[in-house]
């Protein structure tokens, strides 16, 4: 845990100190970003078309169909796009970045990296980090609009819904804060993507065993700390809007 | 022998090392004087390494205190090391190129990114042509490691070791894995560098062979391969043999008070010579 947050400091540190490695960042949100962007479409597609026909056959219940646009964005602004996106991002960049390292890391690429003048957090955490920061909000917005765009589809092909109708609700539906969760939480899990990626791949050992082990544990602890992290900002939303914890 | 005046270019005064409170070197002191060549024999796991990386500051010793070029490393920090480190040249057990960069990016290497060195950029692609004609590979500029044979890998990596001209020289188990031919070839360019640029070297390897030669052979330039050195040929670069067991320097000495050694661990490594 130590060892966690002395890395996560010397790469914000770094962030401030020469040299910057741009062209290293701009390679990484690359690869992290346009890389991930099939994947985000598809996921935020389809969780989008399958939230808006199951809240409709829900609500139908209640001859409430019309709201459905409503539910769809609110789910998806305030959780399951920024969480869905991250899992995605986790499961493909997480894994990604400690093989990539960890494999540097065993055949001693770091050290010799250190013995030729560099850094290597400055030259392989801190870009990382900075590509994963700045692309995962984007695709979070993307992956929002494309499953509230499949809803659209839903409501639009199955329910015979107004166009109009469905955009109005959706919109109006959001608010400051529900926007404010949605892009505060993928800030966050960037950290988490990039860094626990980024931890697990410099602490490798063992040969290519142990560099199967560090993706491993990368992709599995990024993914159960990205959903703890949901937990408590989601109370932390629920305590400034209603004035009190809820457990 | 060695001049008395010659300055220690490394020195070692009770140097331990352990990982995860396993000890990887105990209490080992020693030092290599300016021109000086020294094998670091011992079998797998005994530390060799380890002194290599403590040597270049990539690891810090729990106890004791490691010279190099006068400079304590161990009162260094991490950016305070990379102008020590730019005076020395490493050549890793597995080479360490960059996979991703090719052969003229990892030769070029330390001479764009090694602050204390600025190399004028634009002289930086005849430099890195120079230290790859060295290793006589010259035609593998734009190729990536994995183009290339394990033997060749080994001779870029000495190529990215020497291209900054460093005065200290660490070479880690340089002909392991190689068959007989290709390790001759890469302990000959070792020789090579230490001859034309009066380097101090370092040489861990486990094989007596590889000794033998940096302690008996020299660089003729005129004739462009290695031959015996007759007897007072090699005064100024004297060959010091140190074993390792362990973790601790049970041997350290000239080749013939190695050959005469009695401990049988270190008649081990006598012995291959006679096979």
């Amino acid at each position: 845990m130590q060892d966690f947050f002395l890395l996560l400091g010397r790469a914000v540190r770094n962030i401030f100190r020469t040299p910057h490695y741009n062209d290293d960042i701009a390679l990484q949100m690359d690869y992290i970003g346009v890389g991930s962007l099939p994947i985000v479409i598809m996921t935020g597609f389809f969780s989008g078309a399958v939230m808006a026909l199951q809240m409709s056959r829900a609500l139908a219940q209640y001859g409430q169909t019309s709201k459905t646009p409503l539910v769809v964005a609110i789910a998806l602004v305030r959780e399951f796009g920024p969480d869905l996106t991250a899992l995605m991002v986790a499961g493909r960049n997480a894994s990604g970045i400690a093989s990539e390292l960890g494999s540097m890391k065993v055949t001693e690429q770091i050290d010799a990296m250190r013995a030729l003048g560099t850094d290597p957090i400055q030259k392989l955490v801190t870009p990382r980090l900075i590509a994963t920061g700045a692309m995962l909000p984007v695709l979070t917005i993307i992956a929002d609009f494309v499953g509230i765009f499949a809803g659209w589809v839903i409501c639009y092909v199955f329910l015979n819904m107004d166009s109009r109708q469905y955009w109005e609700t959706a919109w109006r539906a959001l608010e400051w804060n529900d926007l404010a969760q949605g892009l505060i939480k993928p800030f966050l899990f960037a950290v988490i993507i990039s860094m626990i990626g980024c931890f697990f791949g410099l602490r490798t050992e063992g040969g290519t065993q142990g560099v199967g082990r560090a993706t491993t544990q990368a992709m599995v602890v990024a993914s159960v700390l990205i959903f703890v992290v949901t937990y408590f900002v989601a109370q932390l939303f629920v305590w400034m809007t209603s004035g009190e914890v809820q457990f | 022998m060695t001049g008395p005046g010659k300055p220690a270019v490394l020195r070692f005064e009770n140097v331990s090392v352990s990982f995860d409170g396993v000890p990887a070197l105990m209490d080992l002191s020693f030092e290599a004087l300016e021109s000086e060549s020294r094998v670091l024999l011992g079998a797998a796991g005994s530390g060799k390494t380890v002194v290599l990386k403590t040597a270049m500051g990539l690891v810090r010793p729990d106890t004791g205190r490691v010279f190099v070029f006068g400079k304590d490393l161990t009162t260094l920090k991490e950016r305070e090391l990379f102008e020590v480190r730019s005076r020395i040249g490493m050549l890793f057990q597995e080479s360490a190129l960059f996979d991703s960069l090719t052969i003229e990016e990892n030769v070029a290497y330390p001479l764009l990114n090694q602050k204390s060195i600025r190399f004028p950029k634009q002289q930086v692609h005849r430099k890195v042509e120079e230290a790859l004609d060295f290793v006589e590979l010259g035609g593998t500029l734009e190729k990536f490691p994995s183009e290339l044979s394990g033997g060749m890998r080994r001779r870029a990596a000495i190529a990215r070791a020497v291209v900054t001209d460093p005065p200290l020289l660490l070479y880690d188990s340089p002909t392991a894995g190689l068959d007989p031919i290709t390790a001759h070839t890469i302990i000959a360019l070792i020789v090579k560098e230490r001859d034309l640029n009066k380097t101090t070297t370092l040489v861990v390897t486990h094989r007596y062979q590889d000794g033998n030669l940096i302690a008996n052979f020299r660089y003729n330039s005129k004739l462009g391969a290695l031959e015996p050195a007759r007897n007072g040929d090699r005064r100024e670069a004297r060959t010091t043999f140190m074993v390792l067991r362990e973790g601790r320097l049970v041997f350290e000495g000239d080749q013939n008070r190695l050959e005469g050694s009695p401990d049988p661990y270190v008649r081990k490594f006598v012995k291959q010579r006679e096979e």
